[in-house]
């Protein structure tokens, strides 16, 4: 068991962050969010689209960006220029002709990052979003995060560090973590 | 389902024929054929009747040895866990690999078949029997290694575990698959036809649970 007694409601336009220790378990919270694994007691409501940002990349490594971008863009039904857009704010589009396996590891989270905002699902999950970020980046992130949830849709972030963005509700895993 | 089916499909043809997984089977087909005469002997006879055989062996290893590139690779990177998030289940993701595995080494091998046959001195009907074979029982072959991939994906050497998990189930597709090369051997193809038509059906559901229980 990772946790119990734990609840947390979360409307359109709130962002949620859990922050915890490493190990707290925040990812397996985000990944039970998400249903990628099973929740054994307990009730999960789910209303609109989840998108995942961890720190898996997702991307094959020989692949140009845009192309393997351009895969998940395309799977979303992502509407044309969005791609262009989200590489752009996340500062990749000089980064679009390079395989993936040669980008460093800022600049993988930053095309985790742009994956995500290319999705127009409305809740997203951030587990770790801030990791491998340089300054500028973090700041992109933090305007990513207020214009989604100023559009009505939802965060719920995981990380052991501040992030640059008012969170309406802080969750602390230390204390409500069983174990 | 057009949405994410076709280009996961068109994704991993790519990436096999870029991994060269396509000429993998092709030329592993043609040098088992080419060794064999040096090991039985240059027969004409004692090749034309055991070399129909010997290709089904080399069909069921050559389906096994991508076993390590197909499930892990992107079990590990979290595509999986992307199309998931997207609606798509293990399922699904499991029978669009069977449908990707299949299609980048069965007709790859079907036509390796031809020239490895005519190394093998084999007479224009065996070939037409094995070709025939070969299009009924390679989707079973590929059904096989998708199951064991899924079921050892993320195992310390997974190959080797494929492919002892894989033969036990594969021996009634070789038995009935080099049974179909003698001549008026229907019932043999018809098995074949049913197994294949057992592994396709299973392997998806068995698969699609393999992945699943392997997150958690």
């Amino acid at each position: 068991m990772v946790f119990a007694g734990l609840s947390l409601t979360l409307d359109a336009g709130q962002s949620l962050l859990a922050r915890g220790p490493n190990g707290a378990g925040k990812s397996s919270l985000l990944r039970m969010l998400a249903g990628l694994i099973p929740c054994h007691h307990g009730r999960i409501e789910r209303q609109g689209a989840m998108v995942l940002a961890d720190e898996n990349l997702a991307l094959d490594g020989n692949s140009r960006l845009k192309d393997a971008l351009a895969f998940w863009a395309h799977m979303d039904g992502a509407h044309a220029g969005a791609l262009e857009e989200a590489m752009d704010h996340f500062a990749l589009l000089r980064l679009a002709d390079l395989p993936v396996r040669m980008l460093s590891t800022g600049q993988r989270k930053r095309a985790i990052l742009a994956r995500l905002l290319v999705s127009p699902a409305p809740i997203w999950l951030l587990d770790e979003p801030g990791n491998g970020l340089d300054a500028a980046s973090l700041e992109a992130l933090g305007t990513a995060m207020a214009r989604h949830v100023g559009k009505g849709g939802a965060i719920i972030a995981a990380s052991h560090f501040d992030l640059p963005h008012h969170f309406d509700q802080i969750l602390d895993l230390r204390e409500s973590s069983a174990a | 389902m057009r949405r994410w089916f076709l280009p996961l499909l068109r994704r991993d043809l790519l990436l096999a024929w870029q991994g060269g997984g396509l000429w993998l089977p092709l030329i592993f087909l043609l040098l088992v054929a080419s060794l064999y005469p040096f090991a039985v002997g240059p027969d004409a006879r004692l090749l034309a009747a055991s070399g129909g055989g010997m290709l089904w062996i080399a069909a069921l290893l050559a389906a096994l040895l991508p076993v390590e590139r197909l499930i892990t690779p992107d079990r590990d990177s979290g595509l999986f866990d992307q199309l998931l998030l997207r609606g798509v289940s293990d399922e699904m993701i499991a029978l669009a690999k069977l449908a990707a595995h299949w299609l980048s080494f069965g007709p790859p091998l079907m036509l390796a078949v031809l020239p490895a046959s005519a190394l093998l001195k084999l007479d224009a009907d065996t070939i037409l029997r094995l070709e025939l074979g070969l299009a009924i029982g390679t989707p079973a072959l590929a059904a096989l290694g998708v199951l064991v991939a899924a079921l050892t994906a993320g195992l310390r050497s997974a190959g080797a575990l494929a492919g002892l998990l894989a033969l036990p189930l594969a021996i009634p597709v070789l038995i009935f698959g080099a049974g179909s090369l003698h001549p008026g051997s229907g019932a043999a193809i018809k098995f074949l036809a049913a197994i294949t038509l057992l592994l396709v059906a299973i392997t998806p559901i068995a698969a699609g649970a393999a992945l699943r229980s392997g997150r958690e």
